[in-house]
């Protein structure tokens, strides 16, 4: 079972003894089944608050308004007790650091098991057979002997590989993968990213990856939405957003990416200044005060999405359709 | 693993040697001899004298060390010169009693602390778990003989419910059983206390861990959760804490056996010291340093048991 999702005006604030802090405002996305749809942006931006508010982990300090529509349901307004029913069954989370991320003291069996918990239909031994065969499917060699050890006899890569292989276990709806690389070197890294693309192929459901990595996106999405400062600032197809970028801050994110760069530079590109306070947003523009286009409105006005071509939008002033 | 135990089993025999040096130390140093204060001030030499050559007391302290391993080893804990009975008998005879009330106290403590912990944490920031700190802290605060005479006030003495000293007719398990409970409630509920607190405390460390967060995404019920994700780590520092405790859990029964007049090893121990029985305090010494040895050595290796990364790294 698979629907569609869309978050309408999503906005996040934590509650801390230093006041409000207001880690996404206005936050719209959409994706339909079969889709892979990045969120990209540097720390700080807001990735992970948006990936927990979808899983429904915020933490208790933490007033969400508007909408999760996975479905046509909003996830935001269930309570406690249906919105952890569809974790773990409709929505499935793989989380950034897979060294953390299984309990050091069962072992990764009887986790995996447990982790199917929703599936009553299912006898012990059908759940250890479900896992066998998944632990294989993401290239885990000697399943049942790798269900016995615990998570720290395994290595970070292959780790990830089980924490794939969890979430798929669930059949989920909405796969979530928050920055499932990040933990891992450059070797892994591919071979994960080509695990993720392979497994794809023959995945209906959702699938949102948020990474600070502009590589890791434009392997493996269709569509990409650019985070800063707590807002979307521009989304569209990855080939409009790499290929044709409109807004000020995705340019300049696109021009620090190393790997564009052909030779050695003794200095790799910075954006000047640093992210606002979250705290007391700006008014305006969040992005203004770092912006080498920014003019008059820019200070005054916060910009309305702009329509591009196509799903391509852009938040900013200086773009016109 | 084997390594491991061989290796903390050698360290125990080590401890062992080294306390019953340090009391054989302690009583050299102790002023006044034991004949002087068994036999009173109007003792003739020679009885005095037969009494310390009976005691052994005549020999040089290192021979007295070495005679009294060397005895033990082969079960021979020496001879108790009042009694006209071996030590050994008379440790045999007090252990049980002991043994069981210290493991009843020690159950029941962990049977009622361990789901308080649970449930504070379940519940942090409630009423309940407002309560079940206060409560906790009371507990703790309260030494285990003043719980001792009360309990025995209200239960024996004014509501008649249960008996008020001894520890039942022997082979009568239901005489027993009531005789076991005022004691056993006396030295456990400070440490229900310790041991919901405990409890709390580390488990709210290891809520805050990833791993419990990956739990929660999977949509696990808050108490299979707590129940086995959180408590088969958070309960490690609980039983080095419980193990080390032993110690203060025996001594307690000292008060306690005391107080409902119990024969049991703390018993044993006050009365031979009040009387300088030198051969009765380093027999029972012995056993009890033994018993003690051995149960954190248990302990630590059920912590190796419990969590597999201690285990791998006694392995390699």
């Amino acid at each position: 079972m698979s629907g569609a999702l869309a978050v309408r005006d999503l906005s996040v604030r934590y509650e801390t003894a230093q006041g409000a802090v207001h880690a996404l405002r206005h936050v719209d996305i959409e994706a339909s089944p079969g889709e892979v749809v990045g969120i990209v942006g540097e720390s700080g931006c807001g990735k992970s608050t948006l990936v927990t508010a979808l899983a429904n982990l915020l933490p208790a300090n933490a007033r969400a308004d508007g909408a999760i529509l996975y479905d046509g349901v909003d996830l935001a307004g269930l309570d406690a007790r249906r919105q952890r029913m569809l974790r773990g069954d409709e929505i499935a989370l793989i989380g950034q650091d897979p060294m953390t991320a299984f309990n050091p003291v069962l072992t990764i069996g009887d986790q995996l098991v447990d982790f199917q918990h929703h599936r009553r239909d299912l006898g012990r031994a059908e759940k250890r057979a479900r896992i066998v065969a998944m632990l294989g499917r993401v290239g885990i060699s000697d399943a049942e002997r790798r269900m016995k050890s615990y998570p720290h006899e395994l290595s970070g890569g292959m780790r990830q590989r089980v924490a794939i292989a969890a979430a798929l276990l669930t059949d989920p709806g909405l796969l979530i993968a928050d920055e499932p690389t990040t933990a891992l070197d450059v070797t892994m890294e591919a071979q994960i990213i080509h695990l993720l693309r392979e497994l794809r192929r023959d995945y209906n459901g959702i699938v949102i990856v948020v990474s600070h990595h502009l590589g890791v996106i434009a392997e493996l999405c269709d569509r990409v939405y650019v985070m800063y400062a707590g807002e979307v600032v521009e989304g569209g197809d990855v080939d409009a957003i790499f290929h044709g970028a409109r807004h000020p801050y995705t340019r300049a994110l696109l021009a620090c990416d190393p790997a564009g760069f052909p030779d050695r530079l003794e200095r790799l590109p910075t954006i000047p200044g640093s992210l606002p306070s979250l705290t007391v947003p700006p008014t305006g523009c969040v992005y203004a005060p770092r912006c080498e286009r920014a003019f008059a409105p820019c200070g005054l006005a916060e910009p309305r999405p702009v329509p591009l071509s196509g799903s391509h939008m852009a938040r900013c002033h200086a773009v016109s359709a | 693993m084997l390594a491991y135990a061989v290796k903390r089993i050698g360290l125990g025999l080590l401890i062992l040697v080294f306390v019953m040096v340090v009391m054989y130390a302690a009583v050299f140093l102790v002023p006044g001899d034991p004949a002087t204060v068994a036999l009173g001030p109007r003792a003739t030499p020679e009885l005095k004298k037969l009494l310390i050559e009976r005691m052994g007391l005549d020999q040089p302290v290192w021979w007295q060390i070495v005679e009294f391993f060397r005895n033990a080893l082969t079960g021979n804990l020496g001879y108790d010169v009042w009694s006209n009975r071996p030590v050994s008998t008379l440790v045999i005879e007090a252990l049980p009693n002991t043994l069981i009330l210290g493991l009843a106290s020690l159950l029941t403590a962990l049977a009622i602390g361990v789901p308080l912990g649970c449930l504070s944490v379940m519940r942090r920031g409630t009423l309940a778990d407002g309560v079940i700190g206060v409560l906790a802290v009371s507990v703790i605060a309260v030494p285990s003989f003043v719980v001792a005479i009360y309990s025995l006030l209200v239960f024996a003495v004014t509501l008649r419910w249960l008996p008020a000293i001894g520890a039942g007719e022997a082979g009568n398990m239901a005489s027993q059983f009531k005789a076991l409970i005022l004691p056993a409630l006396a030295i456990a509920l400070g440490w229900v206390g310790y041991i919901a607190r405990m409890v709390r405390a580390s488990m709210m460390e290891v809520m805050g861990e990833p791993h419990i967060r990956t739990a929660r995404s999977f949509g696990l019920p808050e108490w299979k959760i707590v129940s086995k994700y959180a408590l088969r780590i958070a309960i490690i520092p609980t039983i080095s804490l419980v193990a080390v405790g032993l110690g203060s859990i025996l001594s307690s029964a000292v008060f306690v056996e005391a107080v409902f007049s119990r024969p049991g090893i703390g018993k044993l121990i006050t009365d031979a010291v009040s009387t300088r029985n030198y051969p009765v305090v380093m027999g029972t010494v012995l056993i009890m340093t033994t018993i003690y040895i051995s149960i954190t050595i248990a302990a630590d290796l059920l912590i190796a048991r419990l969590d597999p990364r201690v285990r791998d790294v006694f392995r390699g």
